[in-house]
């Protein structure tokens, strides 16, 4: 070992008085030759909640199992609070057993043989009895469930077993906590109290936690840093503000719940206005579409992918003005259909467009195929990603 | 109606003393064949299966060259003993432990394969040790395979014939067990002796497979307990 053996046991990162901060800069090939991905990311995670979010299959959980060592990295080095865990140039692989990496896995993987107190003491066989009972004690306490210290993990709801994997893993004072959608299956209210529990936990323990969601709402509610990963990449990281609100290339996987996916083509960039002109594809004889959409990384020229809900398109019957909506699209509608209590309707303005009504919309506006119709479609509405 | 005893007693004595060391033996076997992901495992989990599929004088034939005069190891062990362990109860039961092997380490195997592999992940990052996370996790939670595993080879050994002949021969007291004894039976014409003993051996080896299954069912019903009490 490069530290001295002392400091992994000692409270953490008292050795020095720097920051604990986990860098992780890995490089994995998963799944075969052909059916596979490469997960390669580079991020750091500083002491408080660090959001890793993205759609499953993105490699979230992988990043995770990498850091705690489940899982070896083809190539790359994760360091925690200058303690070396992985490193490949170096030929170091710490053991999992000593890396001091708590991680709490989405199944939670309670010893279902064991009582909850023997699950939260299972990490604790270096410590004394006597410690270790006071120490589970303390910690079941801590997370209001010192009444169920006897029962069998079997014997619990879900929501009890998620606070006994936390304490379980939180009980050995983990140099960094690793979070496997662990509130998944909760209701809000006793989700809202878990993470609380955590962060007043946290508070003193000041050490990084890594906390995997696809929710959009958990990221706002934990944030402090988000890391985007997507096909195993990291698309983007900051604050869940500026991560989550800027315009930015939407995943295939969010496009698509999208009824209306375009070919285009980026035509012009207004960085000073935040938006872009792209082109839609369309057959060579007809007119050209154009629509304004948000800016993202992209150059004139580039084609790109348009994502427009078809929940999120305004339909007139006389041309519209006066409005904010930069897109206004003319065009003629092809069929109307029910289905429930939504109006699906095919609008041909060059490309043709799928717009959903409610059935008072479609009886005040007196649409029947044929009759030529507005489409208004606002800027932020057009969802861009890579073609 | 005289059952031959001392081949009972002979018999019992081996059934306990194989399935205890396939007990030890098999555990890391097992553990390896559960766990190693190493390319050519299916040629090892081969070997072990093949005396499932072998007919025991082959094997008994095998084991019977190797212990004797022909074989390096038997050399070795006449030059450290004096004598051959052909024909002796310990060169029984060693052609019994391999006989049996694959009845130990197949359900041993199996059971520990099933542990849920995020189980012995949290032991793993909850800063146990293989060994530990072994004796901790895998085990019990393996419990009725190895039970299974344990009195299938026992109820295997009380019953063989073929390797048993081949390297024991038929020493009373010292190689002949209960089948040998039938087979003698039956040879000299005493059906009714014959009798006695091969129903007093299915009756045995039937309570012994009942229980492995009555137990395993138990740790069936067990497991989806819900908020009862």
């Amino acid at each position: 070992m490069e530290t001295p053996l002392v400091s992994a046991f000692s409270p953490f990162h008292a050795e020095s008085g720097a920051l604990p901060v986990l860098e992780t800069q890995i490089h994995k090939r998963l799944g075969t030759a052909v059916h596979g991905f490469d997960l390669k990311v580079d991020f750091q995670a500083g002491p408080g909640f660090t959001i890793l979010f993205g759609p499953s299959g993105a490699g979230k959980t992988t990043v995770l199992d990498c850091i705690a060592g489940l899982i070896t990295p083809d190539e790359g080095r994760i360091i925690l609070a200058s303690r070396v865990l992985f490193d490949s140039e170096k030929r170091r692989n710490e053991e999992l057993a000593k890396r001091r990496v708590g991680y709490v896995f989405q199944s939670l993987a309670l010893f279902p043989h064991l009582s909850v107190e023997q699950n939260v003491g299972y990490g604790l066989a270096q410590v004394g009895s006597v410690e270790r009972k006071q120490r589970v004690g303390c910690i079941l306490e801590e997370f209001g469930i010192a009444h169920l210290a006897k029962r069998s993990a079997r014997q619990i709801s879900g929501g009890e077993s998620q606070r006994v994997a936390l304490a379980r893993t939180l009980v050995t004072r983990p140099a960094v906590l690793l979070l496997d959608e662990p509130l998944a299956a909760l209701d809000a209210a006793t989700k809202a109290k878990i993470i609380d529990d955590l962060r007043s936990w946290n508070r003193e323990q000041r050490i990084p936690i890594l906390y995997v969601t696809h929710s959009r709402e958990e990221v706002f509610a934990l944030g402090e840093r988000v890391v985007v990963l997507d096909f195993g990449q990291v698309v983007a990281q900051g604050t869940p503000h500026e991560v989550m609100r800027a315009p930015r290339l939407e995943t295939v996987a969010q496009l698509a719940g999208f009824e209306n996916v375009f070919d285009a083509a980026v035509e012009a960039i207004h960085p000073e206005r935040g938006t872009m002109i792209c082109r839609i594809a369309t057959l060579p004889s007809t007119v050209p579409v154009t629509l304004e959409t948000p800016l993202v990384r992209a150059e004139s020229g580039d084609s790109l992918r348009v994502g427009i809900r078809a929940g999120d398109i305004l339909l007139a019957t006389s041309a519209p003005s006066g409005l904010s909506a930069r897109n206004i699209l003319v065009g003629r509608l092809v069929s109307l259909e029910q289905r429930d209590v939504i109006v699906m309707a095919r609008i041909d303005c060059g490309v043709e467009m799928e717009v959903h009504l409610t059935l008072a919309a479609r009886d005040s506006l007196q649409l029947v195929p044929g009759r030529d119709v507005w489409l208004v479609i606002k800027t932020h509405s057009c969802h861009l990603m890579r073609g | 109606m005289a059952i031959n005893w001392q081949a009972f007693w002979l018999t019992l004595q081996l059934a306990t003393v194989v399935s205890s060391i396939l007990l030890l033996i098999g555990l890391p076997i097992a553990y390896w064949i559960a766990f190693s992901r190493w390319r050519w495992k299916f040629l090892v989990e081969a070997v072990v299966a093949l005396p499932i599929v072998l007919p025991p004088t082959v094997l008994g034939f095998y084991v019977l060259v190797a212990l004797g005069p022909r074989s390096p190891v038997g050399r070795w062990w006449i030059a450290l003993t004096g004598h051959t362990l052909a024909f002796t109860f310990w060169g029984l039961v060693i052609g019994s432990i391999l006989y049996s092997l694959p009845f130990a380490v197949q359900p041993f195997a199996a059971s520990f394969a099933s542990v849920d592999r995020k189980l012995i992940a949290a032991s793993e990052t909850l800063g146990a040790s293989r060994l530990r996370t072994f004796a901790l996790v895998i085990a019990p939670l393996s419990f009725p395979g190895l039970i299974t595993g344990t009195v299938l080879s026992f109820a295997h050994t009380m019953g063989e014939f073929g390797v048993v002949l081949m390297v024991g021969g038929n020493i009373p007291g010292i190689t002949r067990t209960v089948s040998i004894d039938i087979y003698d039976r039956v040879q000299v014409s005493d059906y009714a002796g014959a009798n006695w003993t091969a129903l007093l051996l299915l009756v045995l080896c039937f309570a012994l497979l009942a229980t492995v299954y009555s137990l395993q069912r138990r740790q069936w019903a067990a497991a989806p307990v819900t908020r009862a009490q």
